[in-house]
């Protein structure tokens, strides 16, 4: 059925037709609308079945989903930004313990300075928890991939994190098509869990485990990953036979053919460059794109397989790895070691800053014309870093960084920002 | 069985495999300390031992495994001292446990039921005499029996029970009581013959055929005292006062004011008999105090109670008629009377002596290999045997604090050795354990229960009649008395060392059958020992 | 505020009901500690210190748990020495459905175990979080206090020990004054922990005016089964907060483990009472009233009170107040109340 909804809103609805038997909710934006539209399925009763419980901070959030899970319930969480961090430990530790909780993570800067608009950051920052991490596209997708998440997880006694950009998706209004519970029942299968507390038959589950087993497990830990790798595009292509449309995967190849330029990026940001790449392409300009669906596991062979044949890579990406770049940008490069390929990384989209058409198109250019510094921060106010960064060598204390780039900016108004 | 986690998730109680036992270098142990009760019997009773059944209320059990070493509980419970309640650890916590009046009380069910004594053994054979029906031949003719031996008791008195019928006054021991127990004992198969004086003791082995004799004739002729008397008045011995009371046609005549002289049990006896016949005034001379006098003080008082005047510190020291005139004492740094040269008179009209009493045994002077002390004492060995080979004595007739209860255990200990001796092998009597002081107990789990107040007869009848001044203790009240019992020592199964292990290393062997520890776990850190109540276990060093 | 009953109905059997067994009671009347049946919920082969108070206790309370719910109990543990110890790979102690997450969120975790089970309708499973007091006052208490206010299904159990003891005696916010640890070392002008700080978590657990809230100790084993056993009963937030004496970190000999606990009751530094719905219901009378030296003197910990010619009079003063507080508040010494029904 389709429906024009807020992308909040049609993940709730798509969560609630995943039937999740336990729900835990703490409010942080961009992911609030999420848990308060799974909430009100379940007090109207539209959601059957399904305890919804109002924890005291995001630490419990997962905390309750790991009880949860580990007692057999299907569990669901969603967070964002610091409270994805404030959750950490328990994020590291649902992998570990192999409990197939779905969690939405609502895409947003990490603090200080204090931010709540859309980056990439927060996931990054837990990309080697052992959690399966998807980013969406669309709403469509994110509504999809929530769907396959439960299935994935389930398989996999592995948690999986639905990325979706903060306000960008979650926020925005799009006609997406919902599908009914007949057909999601029909791909998701109750949780028949590999282990479970049960007085009937009492195990231990989180055991300590020293030197002499941990290398193994977390062998193990990685071996599940791989495993997921050939999981991810089956369920993908199970579900496009359910639902009749593609989603997830763990590559989605953008007019790759005779690209000499490829441009690599994940979440939304995959709409406008595709647009741009529709431009460009109208003007003669070999380029195309490649969307990382699945970026834990990182699809090493499909990303090699996509681009191993292209002149150049720029890798657009919403994170930053301070004394080092890119982060996704070194998973892209690691994926194609042994060619001499270069690789641009643009790091773009921080704490929310829009990313246009017009900005990617002339990076893009510049890198047709192999002009693109190995790194780019797109659209940066490169007047106001320097005034900062000649200002702090002079004055030792020089306070706050992002304070005095507000007030160098209001006292310097003309200058783009 | 699901394929679970690998390491992450494990099989329950598998830590079984980790054996911590190895962790020890001290072990505990469980073992018997021995009870200061019984450390302390003369009778040699395992009191704790029949306290144990009478907890549970099997009163037939705890009479069984009392009179398995001592015949003669409704007595012994009236008479007898009970140095166990002195000795008693629970008189730290609150007050001793009324040994005694369960004593009594399951000797008194023991009557009133009919139980008889339950024992099997092969017949030995064997004829064993013995001289004498007091407490001591009565004890020995009853372990004899027991032991498979045939018995016959000869008496020169018309009565049985010896001292316990002719010195102890029946408003301490009823006769029935005491009738009935020795009935018991002549049902078990010993022969009685009473008014029957043993003159030759060869002739009993040697004539009579008998394998073995056993003596204990008692000691029963009154100690006098010479004091100078221009003109006497009646002067009579606590011992024949006491005699003629039971076998006596009429009461002795006392007159109306009695001095009684002496500060034993036995001067107690008799002035509150004295009392009971109707004297207007029965009057104590005793000549040293309160402090050091050799009854008990609870006679004391109860003669007091009664009405009966007690001078201390006096010695009589002339007597003209009716007047006696009395030196005051005073006692000296070594806790001796010495005379003060101060005198006081008193009236009587009879005096009483209470002296003490000697042995009569110049019936054994014959024997050849007897010895006797300078007072008719005659010594035997440490199997109680006299110099004459079969020939055992015992009782008051040996050296001995003089009481029913060491009698008692003379009795046994005798039969034990004379049993020994018939077999031709010695009696030792096994190695005794350690003593289970007051420091070993774990109090803090007993109950507060303070000793039950038995009725005591009111003050009138008990003046003017020969009922039992004590009364019984009721079922309730036994059973309260019996759970007193802190078992020292010895494992009651109160569970406590089954469940304080934090190691869940003590297994637990079910009713009856105590605990054993479990070394592969035990990691010796011995909170099982201090949390014992009764102090049966202990920590050893480990050996390895 | 009455007396607190005991579970013995009979008027005296030698022991009473103080004994982990007695032969003289009949089944019912005796623990379940003295029971062969028993769940043995943590089994032999644990590698928790000889003499330890926290592998007692949790046995105690999980039996008594085991007992209460015809087994159906699901326990989840905080990080801490009661999960290294029963839980070192490739072995468990645990003989019940367990599970270890993390350090401070066991509550929550909890949390979620229940509202699975009550999903599935599953009623009859009962389900247990515990920790120490680190993860009880200090890391878990956010998730602690969350789970007491939403009123959620859990008996939240608190093996007290005073101290972070197994990342080697630490302090925490359940450290007594003056006590030495490895962070509040005795030495410097105040030796040890200092006054005035801390959680009395029973309290603040009452404070959420929870059905209920119980302290306990493994010095009185049959108080500690009643209270556990009337807790899982009971539906919503529980908490009862047992008091289990640590040999390593208090510094005292293993035998004295109970010994210890006994004289925290006896001296009234620990006052075992139950609480229902925010107020106190019972209390249970101190039997042999001590001072609280008789309690600080057989642990090194607090050695430092007592050394020679420089005893720290005041300290001990001020400790010895605390107790009398304790009892003045709680009404611990003094005449049996008539109970109030």
């Amino acid at each position: 059925m389709l429906k024009q909804i807020e992308g909040s809103e049609a993940v709730a609805e798509a969560v609630a037709l995943c039937r999740p038997e336990v729900v835990c909710a703490y409010p942080i934006t961009p992911q609030t609308h999420i848990v308060e539209g799974v909430g009100k399925r379940i007090k109207n009763g539209s959601l059957e079945n399904c305890e919804f419980i109002n924890v005291e901070s995001e630490f419990a959030a997962l905390s309750v989903a790991i009880g949860a899970s580990a007692a057999g319930a299907r569990s669901y969480t969603a967070t964002a930004s610091q409270g994805l961090l404030y959750m950490a430990e328990a994020v590291y530790n649902a992998a570990g313990l192999g409990l197939p909780i779905v969690m939405t993570i609502g895409n947003r800067a990490i603090g200080a300075p204090i931010n709540i608009w859309n980056d990439h950051t927060d996931s990054m920052s837990m990309r080697d928890s052992g959690w399966i991490q998807l980013f969406a596209e669309t709403n469509q997708e994110a509504l999809d991939l929530h769907i396959q998440a439960f299935r994935l997880a389930e398989e996999l006694s592995c948690p999986v994190m639905v990325c979706m950009d903060g306000f960008i998706l979650t926020h925005a209004y799009e006609r997406i098509d919902m599908p009914t519970q007949e057909e999601v029942d029909a791909f998701l299968p109750p949780y028949e869990p590999i282990q479970v507390l049960d007085p009937d038959e009492p195990y231990s589950i989180g055991a300590m485990v020293g030197p002499e087993a941990f290398t193994e497990v977390r062998y193990l830990a990685n071996d599940k990953q791989l495993q997921a790798l050939r999981l991810i595009p089956e369920i993908s292509n199970v579900f496009k036979d359910v639902f009749g449309r593609n989603s997830g995967g763990l590559v989605q190849p953008y007019r790759l053919d005779d690209a000499e330029t490829v441009v690599v990026a994940l979440g939304s940001v995959n709409g406008t460059i595709k647009e741009v790449v529709d431009a460009m392409r109208k003007d003669g300009e070999k380029i195309g794109s490649l969307g990382i669906s699945s970026f834990r596991p990182f699809p090493q062979e499909a990303v090699y397989d996509a681009i191993n044949h292209t002149k150049r890579i720029v890798v657009l990406e919403k994170s930053m790895a301070p004394g080092m770049g890119g982060i996704v940008d070194s998973n892209v490069r690691m994926s194609l070691s042994g060619l001499s390929t270069p690789v641009h990384t643009i790091i773009a989209g921080l704490g929310g800053r829009p990313i246009t058409m017009a900005s990617l198109r002339e990076v893009f250019e510049i890198a047709g014309e192999d002009r693109l510094p190995r790194i780019q921060f797109l659209d940066i106010d490169h007047a106001a870093v320097e005034h900062e960064i000649v200002r702090a060598r002079h004055t030792r204390r020089s306070g706050p960084t992002a304070e005095s780039i507000l007030r160098h900016k209001a006292v310097n108004p003309a200058q783009k920002g | 069985m699901k394929q679970l986690p690998f390491a992450i998730t494990l099989d329950p109680g598998t830590s079984l495999a980790n054996e911590t036992g190895s962790w020890r270098s001290e072990k505990p142990v469980f073992l018997d300390r021995i009870p200061p009760c019984n450390q302390i019997c003369a009778a040699g009773e395992d009191i704790q031992g029949w306290l144990y059944h009478a907890e549970e209320g099997n009163y037939k059990a705890a009479w069984q495994a009392l009179i398995a070493n001592n015949p003669l509980p409704a007595v012994m419970g009236r008479v007898c001292y009970h140095p166990c309640e002195d000795a008693c650890n629970r008189a730290q916590l609150d007050e001793p446990v009324s040994i005694h009046s369960v004593e009594r009380f399951l000797g008194d069910e023991a009557l009133k039921h009919g139980w008889k004594p339950e024992f099997e053994v092969e017949p030995s054979g064997k004829r064993v005499l013995v001289v004498g029906a007091g407490p001591s031949g009565l004890s020995a003719a009853y372990h004899l029996t027991r032991l498979g031996h045939k018995v016959t008791i000869s008496e020169a008195g018309p009565m049985a029970g010896g001292m316990m019928r002719f010195g102890i006054p029946k408003y301490r021991l009823p006769r029935d009581v005491l009738d009935g127990e020795i009935q018991n004992i002549l049902d078990m198969g010993v022969s009685l013959r009473l008014n029957t004086k043993i003159e030759d003791i060869e002739a009993a082995f040697n004539q009579d055929g008998y394998d073995a004799v056993f003596v204990a004739v008692g000691a029963h002729i009154a100690k006098r005292v010479d004091i100078p008397a221009h003109q006497a008045g009646r002067i009579l011995d606590a011992a024949t006062v006491l005699r003629d009371m039971e076998t006596g046609e009429e009461a002795p005549q006392l007159g109306r004011r009695v001095i009684i002289y002496g500060g034993g049990n036995t001067a107690m006896d008799v002035a509150r008999t004295a009392k009971r016949l109707g004297v207007d005034e029965a009057m104590i001379v005793y000549r040293r105090s309160r402090k050091e006098m050799p009854a008990h003080d609870f006679e004391a008082t109860e003669a007091e109670e009664e009405g009966v005047l007690i001078h201390w510190l006096r010695t009589i020291k002339q007597i003209d008629d009716t007047t006696f005139t009395v030196e005051k004492m005073a006692i000296d740094e070594n806790g001796r009377p010495q005379p003060t040269g101060e005198f006081e008179e008193l009236e009587a009209d009879t005096l009483i002596l209470a002296l003490g009493q000697d042995v009569d045994t110049s019936f054994l002077g014959e024997v050849p290999g007897v010895e006797m002390e300078w007072d008719g004492v005659v010594q035997v060995n440490d199997q109680m045997m006299t110099g004459r080979e079969g020939l055992f004595a015992g009782g008051d007739m040996v050296p001995s604090e003089r009481t029913a209860t060491v009698a008692v255990g003379h009795g046994k200990k005798a039969a034990r050795n004379i049993d020994a001796w018939l077999r031709g092998k010695s009696y030792s009597a096994p190695e005794k354990h350690e003593l289970a002081e007051f420091d070993k107990l774990n109090n803090w789990y007993y109950e507060d229960a303070p000793k039950t107040q038995r009725p005591q007869l009111d003050i009138i009848r008990r003046q003017t009649s020969f009922d039992e001044v004590i009364g019984e203790l009721d079922e309730h009240n036994a059973l309260y008395e019996a759970r007193r019992c802190l078992s020292c020592g010895n494992c009651f199964e109160c569970d406590n060392c089954y469940g304080v292990c934090p190691d869940n290393a003590v297994i637990k062997l079910g009713p009856g059958k105590r605990f054993e520890f479990n070394y592969d776990f035990c990691k010796g850190c011995g909170i099982c020992v201090a949390e014992c109540p009764c102090g049966a276990i202990k920590m050893v060093p480990e050996n390895n | 505020m009455t007396e607190q009953s005991s579970p013995q109905t009979v008027k005296f059997y030698q022991t009473g009901t103080r004994t982990v067994g007695n032969r003289l009671l009949d089944e019912t009347g005796r623990s379940v500690q003295a029971s062969t049946k028993r769940a043995n919920a943590i089994t032999s082969g644990h590698r928790a210190c000889q003499g330890c108070g926290e592998a007692l206790g949790a046995r105690y309370a999980l039996d008594a748990a085991m007992n209460a719910c015809n087994s159906q109990l699901v326990a989840v543990n905080a990080t801490g020495c009661l999960e290294v110890f029963t839980t070192p790979y490739p072995e468990t102690s645990w003989q019940i459905p367990w599970i270890h997450s993390l350090f401070g969120n066991a509550p929550a975790v909890a949390t979620g175990v229940a509202a699975a089970y009550r999903v599935k309708g599953r009623k009859d499973i009962r389900v247990v979080a515990q920790g120490g007091d680190g993860s009880t006052t200090d890391i878990g208490f956010g998730c602690l206090s969350g789970m007491f206010e939403r009123n959620d299904d859990v008996l939240y159990i608190c093996y007290d020990n005073e101290a972070y003891m197994n990342t080697g005696v630490q302090r925490s916010s359940a450290t007594p004054p003056r006590a030495r640890t490895a962070t509040t070392q005795a030495v410097g002008d105040a030796p040890g922990n200092v006054f005035g700080t801390g959680k009395n978590l029973p309290q603040i657990a009452m404070a959420h005016n929870i059905p209920y809230v119980a302290t306990a100790s493994v010095a009185d084993l049959n108080d500690l089964e009643a209270k556990v056993k009337k807790a899982t009963a009971i539906r919503g937030a529980r908490y009862i907060h047992i008091m289990v004496p640590c040999p390593l970190g208090w510094g005292s000999v293993a035998c004295d483990t109970i010994r210890l606990a006994r004289l925290a009751i006896e001296s009234g530094l620990f006052p075992l009472y139950e609480a229902e719905h925010g107020a106190v219901t019972n209390v249970k009378k101190i039997r042999r009233q001590v001072p609280v030296v008789d309690y600080l003197k057989l642990q090194r910990r607090f050695a430092h009170l007592f050394k020679k010619g420089a005893e720290d009079t005041d300290s001990i003063t001020a400790i010895q107040h605390m107790a009398d507080f304790n009892i003045k508040k709680f009404n611990l010494v003094g005449i049996k109340e008539e109970k109030t029904k």
